[in-house]
């Protein structure tokens, strides 16, 4: 790949990447979330989501000659598979079924004569023998007959790279019935594999498992580009590793050069170019405000195993760590929104779980990391998404008849009007749909939402997250001034560290869904990596 | 297949309860009717032969929009109406016996196929709503069946024989008298076992469907609509044409239904112009989950358990309900709350098990 | 002006008005047009608009509150109408008459519709996605339930028992002597062929405006929101589970309420299968009137039950007297029928 850039409506993620892979190189490809993996991977894998936002720049060879991948069909033909995070099989098939999904091999019919080739029946034995054949070359004991949704996940992840080294028996099959042209054409044996985070959801065994099966493959002649954030593996089975940051290749190197330290820096530490903003800490205090203890969250995707942690009345928390170790899990968890279980003492009264108005009428708020699925009423007016929490909880603009509140519509304009001009909402009027606002906008409405709460403590999660630099800047301007004047104790989640490390006093790094520890925002941007990575170093 | 899948996850005795608490309850009900009613063994026989010859190919019919996730077809009773017209030109063409069967078959099929296509394309804007969007377009469709055949037969498309056409002059009488085709299949080929008649050749039509549907389902189409039944996103990338898929599953249900309806009717014998469909299609549905299918799963057996059970329940209805409190209406009643308690019953334990399961799964993720 | 603004304008109130509640407008104004023509007195066809839109306009009301919680619409409002006819027989059977009597059914009617609601809620709790299907067929199982009922329960006044059994409920049962009329003769106003029936019009205004302040109370408020996106309300501390089964009890009761004002004008208590049909002519007027599967106004209620009730008035009296073919109950059914399709297949409806 020479020169590849690409930018999402002006917003440019990846800056000329140069590198090249040879047969059976396996290049491990590390970054932090957002670095711009995934989106490289995608122009490679030739999605449709790259050309439907512009394309990108820079050229792809192969064998040096220029391709351009129209779709992913396109660069499956080329030799290229790809295994995603998320898994792609039907649970209650057999292996074997999932390994051919759509490929499977037929056998002619009489009835597909007249009603099209779609009737011709399957050749079990067969699809059974192809699907033998690629698990074989992936060296693991996987029984073709049993059924996915049985599987320990591990297994689900062998399928799926099952599958892709099936695809080139599709050539093979359509070289042999070359009078049945519709077959899949032109298929070259599969050069390249991408495997995207394999093992995050792996346990250690099948993690091994998996290294070994790549160890076989690259063995093979199989290029292999492999996406993970466990650096030791990425030591263990590769032959060089890239690290991106910011969209750009910050190193490249042969793994004898690399260690684990080394690679963390690389990735977290940051020409400086945030300056830390200062603080008035006057009004923190040593009095600890919210106590978590030993929290468990049942999340998808980001699971809270044990976590515990302390504030201080006044200060700006932060808690980072890398996407999926569970510290989305926290607040969730905190506020009811998440099955959990744990103990959480808020000025020293305990919280109870799994019930939101128990930490609301404590008065903790919160503003959640998906927008539009929780933080928004999308079909309403702002007056209604700045008011509504304010109103059920506190009892707010209302006028009371007697035992019947009445929602007061005036004083839901007027807060909404003071919220929409302290934070520079852009809207035309605050009877303006939250849908028709954009991200950054919308941003802004969840945080008036929860400053119309008067919180004594606020939870505030990816608060920059999909929202332009303007608006990035403002808000984290708006949590530190309200902090700052009110008092409001602040715990922010972020994934970006830099983010955390401009406007936090202290910062808890979580990981696989515990707390890795917790640091002065001032520490070293390394000793940071180390903690996110899960390098804990033994006291 | 269906029966391995389920045989190899081991279920503590409380969840076999659940799963198959409608067939249980209906063998009690039925054990408990039975010597209430007073009806001799080989009545009973009769009834349950010739209700299992009429009704089984309707139910059948339900089987495969069930593999393409795609819930009850609701939208059966559009075959049942394309069955209709074909028997309604049929007998005005004065063709009867079996050719008269055959050509009506003939004739509902171009019928079928569109109204499912159509049926299917608008189910596909309705995703994850299917069932009462189908249920709608069954009432839809009634709307237009009667237009076609109330007001345009007779004005617009030709009919001749004054035994068909209201008196005004358009439009088709209340009932068809469909005695040139009556029983001309089920009594094809005589048999008589315990004093009950066996209508053969209706169960060896039957029993081909059933073939068909045991070797679609190892077809590559076959195979495709179980991959977009359990999971459109996953089928969808694997490269499979997902609504295409949905739309065949339903014009294939929609076409056999139609030839089902047409084997119903040539038992009864009459054809009611404006309500034969109506109900056939709650009917079918209740006899489907009464044996124990689910939305989301359901086999041959559950249709010859369902008729069988089902159908038993409502012959002896009437009688048990006369016998116990000497009243019959009551059990026509009891019945017809019976239908619908079952489909509720089955549609909310399936709704539940859908969120038990996945919650579990996301304990589990 | 600039054209291209107008245009863009007029396709964008198109949008918002939709294009089958257009079609159906213009078909009603039609109708109006022509039946001069057809011999139809405008003014009693007018006078028979407004009678059957103070009949129905409650059982759609009942439509609302499920709406706005997000329960969808109320295929299952035959459980409102069965509280509501064990009401009204309640208060026949005990002998009531007169203005007094519609407010004993009424009182009767309210346990039942309370009961009978919150169970429901509950069990919609439980199914939350698949409500509108179920619902449809709680409603028939309640109605085929109460069939059995109607026979069995003791009920022995002679206007409403079987004169031969001297047991089990008649199927139709007039309330002459009751509460027929007691709303619609109340403050009637009659010049030449128009009649309008103001107290029932009076009435139905009276509930209307009291849903419309109860969506403005602080419960109303958390009522919207669940049904706007319940996570939300989840989030700002609000019981989801409380709000969906307040807003059916409510509407179980509107429902309740709606049969007995049926009933008062249309002089009959229908039982057995009487019910059965009632949900789909309720649920298309408020589709009519242009709300959704989640959203309804009490604008929707009063526009959607008066196209609805117009179009079934005057098509069969203008058709029959212009072509002689009474095609009205065709056409009420695809209007109705397709009008629901259209709710649950329009797009932003589909993502939910």
């Amino acid at each position: 790949m020479k020169g590849i850039s690409k930018e999402f409506s002006g917003n440019r993620v990846l800056n000329d990447i140069n590198f090249r892979l040879y047969p059976g190189e396996v290049l491990g490809l590390v970054g932090e979330n957002g670095a711009g993996k995934s989106t490289l991977m995608k122009i490679l894998f030739g999605m449709d989501e790259i050309r439907e936002t512009g394309g990108y720049g820079g050229e792809v060879l192969i064998d040096g000659k220029k391709v351009d991948f129209h779709s992913s069909e396109d660069a499956i033909k080329a030799g290229i598979g790809m295994v995603h995070q998320e898994f792609s099989l039907i649970p209650d098939f057999s292996v074997a079924e999932n390994i051919l999904l759509n490929r499977e091999p037929q056998r002619y019919s009489v009835m597909s004569e007249v009603f099209g080739k779609r009737l011709n029946t399957i050749d079990s034995k067969e699809m059974q023998r192809r699907a033998l054949k690629a698990i074989e070359r992936l060296g693991v004991a996987l029984d073709p007959d049993k059924q996915i949704s049985t599987l320990p996940v591990g297994y689900k992840q062998f399928t799926e790279i099952a599958r892709e080294l099936s695809k080139e028996d599709d050539a093979e099959e359509a070289a042999r019935h070359s009078k049945d042209k519709d077959a899949v054409a032109d298929a070259s044996s599969i050069r390249l594999l991408v495997l995207d985070e394999p093992t995050a959801v792996l346990s250690e065994k099948e993690a091994e498992a998996l290294l070994d099966a790549m160890k076989k493959l690259s063995a093979a002649g199989i290029a292999i580009i492999f996406i993970s954030h466990r650096l030791q593996e990425i030591i263990e089975v590769c032959d060089s590793i890239m690290v991106l940051r910011d969209g750009e290749i910050i190193k490249q190197v042969d793994k004898e050069e690399a260690d684990v330290a080394k690679i963390a820096n690389w990735m977290v530490g940051r020409a400086v170019k945030s300056e830390r903003v200062k603080r008035d800490t006057s009004h923190v205090s040593d009095e600890i405000v919210l106590d978590v203890k030993n929290l468990r969250v049942d999340m998808s995707g980001e699971k809270v195993h044990d976590v515990s942690f302390s504030v201080r009345r006044g200060e700006i928390f932060g808690l980072g760590g890398l996407a999926g170790q569970g510290k989305i899990g926290v607040p969730n968890g905190i506020m009811g929104l998440a099955l959990a279980r744990g103990d959480v003492f808020f000025e020293g009264s305990k919280i109870e779980m799994n019930k939101p108005s128990s930490p609301l009428g404590a008065g903790i708020a919160f503003v959640s990391e998906d927008r539009r699925g929780v933080g928004l009423l999308l079909d309403e007016t702002l007056e209604w998404n700045v008011a509504f929490s304010a109103m059920q909880v506190n009892g707010k603009f209302l006028k009371k008849f007697g035992p019947i509140h009445m929602r007061d519509n005036e004083a839901m304009r007027k807060v909404t009007e003071e919220y929409v001009d302290l934070l520079q909402v852009r809207c035309t009027s605050t009877k303006q749909k939250a849908r028709q606002l954009s991200g950054g906008n919308q941003q802004k409405i969840c945080l008036a939402k929860a400053f119309a709460l008067e919180p004594k403590l606020l939870f505030i999660s990816e608060p920059t997250r999909g929202i332009d630099v303007g608006a990035k800047s403002l808000v984290l301007q708006a949590l530190k001034r309200y902090n700052e004047e009110y008092g409001t104790t602040i715990v922010m989640i972020s994934s970006e560290l830099e983010e955390l490390r401009s406007i936090c006093d202290r910062i808890a790094i979580v990981h696989d869904g515990g707390i890795a520890g917790t640091l002065d925002a001032t520490a070293p941007s390394e000793d940071f990596g180390v903690l996110m990575l899960g390098q804990v170093k033994e006291a | 297949m269906r029966g391995e899948s389920s045989m190899n996850v081991k279920k503590s005795p409380k969840e076999l309860l659940i799963n198959n608490l409608v067939p249980i309850l209906f063998i009690l009900i039925c054990a408990f009717g039975i010597p209430l009613s007073g009806y001799s063994g080989s009545y009973l026989l009769n009834e349950i032969l010739s209700r299992l010859g009429r009704n089984s190919f309707l139910v059948l019919s339900l089987l495969i929009p069930v593999m393409a996730g795609m819930g009850m077809n609701f939208g059966m009773t559009l075959g049942a109406m394309a069955g209709q017209i074909a028997l309604i030109l049929v007998t005005d063409w004065n063709v009867v016996g079996i050719p008269a069967m055959v050509l009506a078959a003939l004739i509902s099929m171009p019928v079928s196929v569109f109204l499912g296509w159509l049926c299917g394309n608008i189910l596909n804007r309705a995703k994850g709503r299917e069932m009462v969007t189908g249920y709608i377009i069954s009432f839809f469709m009634n709307g237009v069946y009667q237009l076609v055949v109330l007001y345009m037969m007779g004005s617009i498309i030709p009919i001749s024989s004054s035994a068909l056409v209201l008196p005004r002059g358009y439009g088709i009488r209340n009932t068809v008298n469909l005695e040139g085709m009556r029983k001309s299949l089920d009594n094809l080929i005589p048999l008589n076992i315990f004093g009950a008649s066996v209508p053969v050749a209706t169960f060896i039509l039957v029993a081909i469907f059933c073939l068909i549907i045991i070797w679609f389902r190892r077809t590559k189409l076959g195979q495709d609509m179980r991959a977009v039944g359990q999971d459109m996103e996953v089928a969808r990338q694997a490269g499979i044409k997902v609504e295409r898929t949905r739309v065949l599953s339903i014009i294939i249900s929609t076409v056999f239904a139609g030839f089902g309806m047409i084997i119903y009717l040539q038992n009864i014998g009459t054809l009611n112009t404006y309500n034969s469909h109506s109900q056939i299609g709650m009917f079918s549905i209740a006899a489907l989950l009464v044996g124990g299918a689910s939305v989301d799963k359901a086999n041959i057996r559950n249709v010859f358990i369902g008729i069988i059970l089902f159908h038993l329940m409502f012959t002896i209805a009437p009688t048990v309900g006369r016998n116990l409190i000497g009243e019959a209406q009551l059990g026509e009643y009891f019945r017809v709350f019976v239908s619908y308690g079952v489909i509720t019953l089955a549609l909310v334990l399936y709704e539940v098990r859908k969120r038990r399961e996945q919650r579990k799964a996301l304990e589990e993720a | 002006m600039d054209t291209a603004v107008i245009k863009e304008k007029a396709s964008q109130a198109l949008k918002s008005f939709g294009l089958p509640r257009l079609i159906i407008t213009l078909f009603l104004l039609l109708l109006f047009i022509i039946a001069p023509l057809a011999n139809v007195n405008i003014a009693s066809g007018v006078s028979d608009m407004l009678t059957r839109f103070g009949m129905n306009s409650i059982l759609v009301l009942a439509m609302v509150p499920m709406v706005h919680s997000g329960c969808g619409l109320n295929f299952g409002i035959p459980l409102g109408i069965i509280s509501g006819l064990l009401g009204a027989t309640m208060t026949i059977e005990f002998g009531f008459t007169g203005f007094p009597s519609f407010l004993m059914a009424i009182l009767f009617a309210t346990p039942f519709a309370i009961i009978l609601g919150a169970g429901y809620g509950l069990l919609l709790n439980k199914v939350k996605g698949g409500e509108m299907m179920i619902a449809t067929y709680v409603g028939f199982s309640s109605v085929a339930f109460m069939c059995i009922m109607w026979l069995l329960l003791p009920y022995d006044n002679p206007t409403m028992v079987w004169g031969y059994a001297g047991t089990g409920l008649r199927t139709t049962i007039s309330v002459e002597g009751a509460y027929l009329g007691v709303l619609d003769d109340f403050l009637r106003i009659e010049i030449g062929h128009l009649a309008i029936p103001t107290g029932t019009i009076l009435f139905f205004a009276l509930l209307a405006l009291l849903m419309w302040l109860f969506l403005r109370t602080k419960t109303g408020t958390a009522m919207t929101a669940v049904g706007s996106n319940p996570v939300f309300a989840t989030a700002s501390g609000v019981s989801v589970d409380r709000m969906r089964t307040l807003s059916v009890i409510i509407s179980t009761w509107l429902g309740a309420v709606g049969i007995i004002v049926y009933e008062q004008s249309f002089g009959f208590i229908q039982l057995y299968m009487g019910p059965f049909n009632m949900a789909m002519p309720a649920v298309s007027a408020i589709l009519l009137g242009g709300a959704s599967v989640n959203k309804a106004s009490i604008a929707n209620v009063v526009i959607g039950t008066l196209l609805f009730q117009g179009i079934l008035t005057m098509t069969p009296s203008v058709m029959n007297g212009l072509i002689q073919m009474d095609i009205s109950e065709v056409i009420r059914i695809i209007v109705s029928n397709g009008m629901i399709l259209y709710a649950l297949t329009r797009k932003q409806e589909a993502s939910r």
